[in-house]
């Protein structure tokens, strides 16, 4: 035992007292917004490291931006994926759809076709360049804004949005709150509620495709505010320790609900250095850049091919509309955020890029956003042959028994018989169709 | 804040306002941290903005950024911070934004928090109240309608409240922030704005009109492991907690049975005296819970009644509760346990 304490508590002379820091976003309600502390690189300076380099030949890019499309319109620098302009007019149309989708799925949950919907207004790029640049059998674990994925897949929008009304043809059975999509056909994970536990699980997957020896890589998206969870972090260690064909994609489009980024640590460093601390190779790329997102993901794709193992991409984006139809931001950020966003919108800035190359023009998108507004109408007037939430057009109600086990126990099978007697006594006209 | 002022009841001699659920906890909040410096009051987005139930609005304004702040997205260190404060001395109440998203932070939870006293023979303890809305009925699908209430009461070392009315959602939450063992605060977030019958094809009832709205201003407690009769009744005892309340009165009262409402408010420890001498009386016992049947709360509850009250028994307990499947959104009123399903369990407990 010692004969004295271990130090003395007296000698700390005139420290002042510890202080808690809560950070606190530049902007709320009201305030001007004032965007020129961030750092933005110009388009096309960064290197472009050999996809097989060592992890810690990236880790300088996580500091930076890669940025492909330049003030003039033009792709430039290393990263510039030279993608040929039939290429780029897919992409752009697809990036157009999923916001002509989102926009009429809002305006149908406003009209109480269903409970519940979420937008992914000026993130576009960060789910339809990623897909592009994967392939599709390519395993992909989405966040809940990542519907961008399953269009660029070629998922039919109408079974988007019988999943969306939860109506007799969805088909997730009404189970899933709305956007909570599944398709094992388009490689799409099915979406979790719970924030980042889809993370290990890619990991898990693409630890799998390596133990078989397949070719299959897989891919997974959260948000700056969810990379907090402890999954994101159970995640990396794995995919590191095992080399996991895997790249991990942090969409930070600055707001988690209510909370901005410094709250997941933001004021600190930047999401891609994660990767640093856990040797992985990371990038930062600007996320409404659909040429620098593609070129991103098809770097850590073929890096993850060709056994280089895990990529984390952080993409510096902007939420530019609400979390959600239960969200009303303008309760806690300033409205000019949006229009002052300093890396513009997607779409848009696609677009002047194919009207810069000569392949597009103003017209011809103009046209083009018309003939997409005319094919989400045509998805939902089929959708809605099939019902919209709460007027009974659901799945029969023995289906919300199955699929809890893969055969029924005895105790659902009479839960099921109670669930379709209590039908009866509540309308006794009632049939199940 | 919509407050209903309305002339003093005689409930008590402070002011009396209308409050709803979200108010009424809000006061109860406000109150403790007035009270007691070491207060705390986090989670995600229940600083500036006030929680995406607007349960802690207008606190951060109120008592600095300090006490009151955002957390990051990571309930396993909201809880275990929570932890931590409280092994310092301060009094955390921790927000978790949905009961749903509580599982990450459970060993934290059941592993520290419920031992902490046990296992270091009380030189630690986690003086802490973790507040969360449970419960479905608002088409919040599987990740935002759950009730794992029994996931907690199984654990040695916490305490876990429900309340039903305004009045007790104050003087409940109090009581937890008051208490010296973690506790687990389920908020019905179906009732947050207004007693439900069960009838979902009918309007929502704001709380004004409702007795139990009427909240005294300033501090009062209502005592941990404390039930409430909600209405005396000789027919049968009818045990059950938070939205459940209402429901089995609309629908006992629609019935015409003279039952006994019993409130359990506080699930663990439960007030067994009162439901001893309850189902003593009326012979008949029937339990209510939203949450999955297999070893639900329920389950507890009708063990107790059989072990204690056998031989006053004069039918089978009956169970009546959410269906053993995740919460399903389309259909989430054939899952909900609703009048039809009440109705049914009081009809075979009359025909006994």
């Amino acid at each position: 035992m010692a004969d004295r304490p271990a130090s003395d508590v007296t000698a700390r002379g005139n420290l002042p007292p510890l202080e808690l820091h809560v950070p606190e976003p530049p902007f709320r309600p009201g305030d001007p917004v004032d965007y020129s502390y961030l750092e933005i690189p110009a388009a096309g300076i960064l290197p472009r490291p050999d996809e097989a380099c060592a992890a810690s030949e990236t880790h300088p890019l996580c500091q930076g931006m890669i940025r492909v499309l330049g003030d003039d319109h033009r792709a430039v620098g290393a990263w510039d994926p030279k993608l040929d302009p039939e290429t780029l007019r897919r992409m752009l149309r697809v990036m157009a759809l999923t916001r002509a989708f989102d926009d009429r799925m809002y305006r149908g949950q406003r009209q109480g076709k269903t409970s519940f919907y979420m937008k992914c207004t000026g993130e576009e790029a960060t789910s339809v360049a990623s897909a592009f640049a994967l392939a599709d059998d390519d395993m992909v674990f989405p966040s809940y804004r990542q519907q961008g994925i399953l269009i660029a897949r070629g998922y039919p929008l109408t079974e988007m949005i019988n999943q969306i009304y939860s109506n007799r043809a969805d088909k997730l059975k009404g189970r899933q709150l709305p956007i909570m999509y599944s398709s094992r056909e388009h490689s799409f994970f099915s979406i979790s509620g719970n924030l980042a536990t889809q993370y290990p699980q890619a990991a898990g997957w693409a630890m799998a495709s390596a133990i078989k020896g397949d070719t299959r890589i897989a891919a997974s998206w959260i948000g700056e505010g969810s990379s907090a969870e402890g999954d994101a972090h159970a995640a990396f260690t794995f995919a590191t320790v095992f080399n996991a064909p895997v790249v991990f994609n942090i969409v930070n489009n600055q707001w988690a609900i209510s909370s901005f980024s410094g709250f997941a640590g933001a004021e600190r460093a930047t999401f891609a250095a994660k990767a640093v601390g856990y040797g992985i190779a990371g990038l930062r790329v600007d996320g409404n850049d659909a040429l620098a997102v593609y070129a991103a993901m098809r770097w850590a794709a073929n890096r993850a091919r060709s056994n280089g193992g895990p990529t984390l991409i952080e993409h510096f984006t902007y939420r530019a509309e609400g979390h959600s139809t239960s969200d009303d931001p303008g309760q806690y950020r300033s409205a000019h955020e949006r229009e002052e966003w300093p890396l513009g919108d997607p779409i848009m800035r696609l677009k002047r890029h194919l009207i810069a190359l000569g392949e597009w023009s103003e017209d011809q998108h103009a046209a083009m956003d018309l003939e997409l507004i005319e094919q989400v109408k045509a998805a939902t007037k089929e959708a809605e042959k099939n019902g919209v939430l709460g007027h009974g057009m659901h799945h029969p109600f023995h289906t919300m028994f199955e699929d809890v086990f893969e055969e029924l126990p005895w105790h659902l099978e009479e839960q099921a018989d109670q669930a379709i007697r209590e039908r009866r006594t509540k309308w006794p006209e009632w049939k199940e169709t | 804040m919509s407050v209903l002022e309305e002339g003093p009841v005689s409930l008590a001699d402070a002011p009396i306002r209308r409050l709803n659920m979200i108010e009424a906890i809000n006061d109860a909040l406000s109150v403790m941290m007035e009270r007691d410096s070491n207060v705390v009051v986090f989670g995600e987005d229940v600083g500036y903005f006030g929680g995406v139930f607007r349960a802690t609005a207008g606190l951060q304004k109120k008592f600095g950024k300090n006490r009151v702040f955002d957390t990051p997205i990571n309930e396993c260190g909201i809880i275990g911070a929570a932890v931590g404060m409280g092994a310092y001395g301060l009094r955390p109440v921790p927000e978790i934004q949905f009961a749903d998203y509580i599982y990450p932070g459970l060993d934290q939870l059941i592993s520290e928090a419920a031992r902490m006293r046990y296992r270091s023979a009380g030189e630690f303890t986690s003086p802490i109240t973790v507040r969360s809305p449970f419960g479905g009925g608002i088409f919040g699908g599987q990740t935002h309608s759950q009730s794992p209430e029994a996931l907690f009461t199984h654990v040695a070392g916490i305490k876990t409240v429900i309340p039903a009315t305004p009045y007790d959602a104050k003087g409940l939450l109090i009581a937890a922030i008051e208490d010296n063992d973690p506790v687990i605060f389920f908020e019905p977030k179906r009732i947050y704005n207004g007693p439900f019958s069960g009838n979902y094809d009918k309007p929502v009832e704001p709380w004004a009109r409702h007795p139990d709205s009427a909240v005294p201003e300033g501090y009062y407690s209502i005592p941990l492991g404390k039930a409430r009769i909600v209405r005396e009744g000789e027919a049968m005892t009818v045990l059950a907690y938070g939205t459940m309340i209402h429901v089995a009165e609309a629908v006992l009262a629609d019935m015409g049975v003279d039952a006994e409402i019993i409130d359990l408010r506080t699930l663990v420890p439960i007030d067994i005296e009162t439901v001893q001498k309850s189902v003593e009386k009326t012979g008949k016992c029937l339990i209510i819970h939203e949450a999955t049947r297999t070893c639900g709360y329920g389950a507890e509850l009708s063990a107790l009644v059989q072990e204690r009250c056998f031989y006053h028994l004069e039918a089978p307990i009956e169970r009546v509760t959410g269906f053993d499947t995740p919460y399903p959104h389309s259909l989430e009123w054939a899952y909900f346990p609703g009048p039809v399903r009440i109705g049914e369990a009081v009809d075979r407990l009359l025909k006994a």
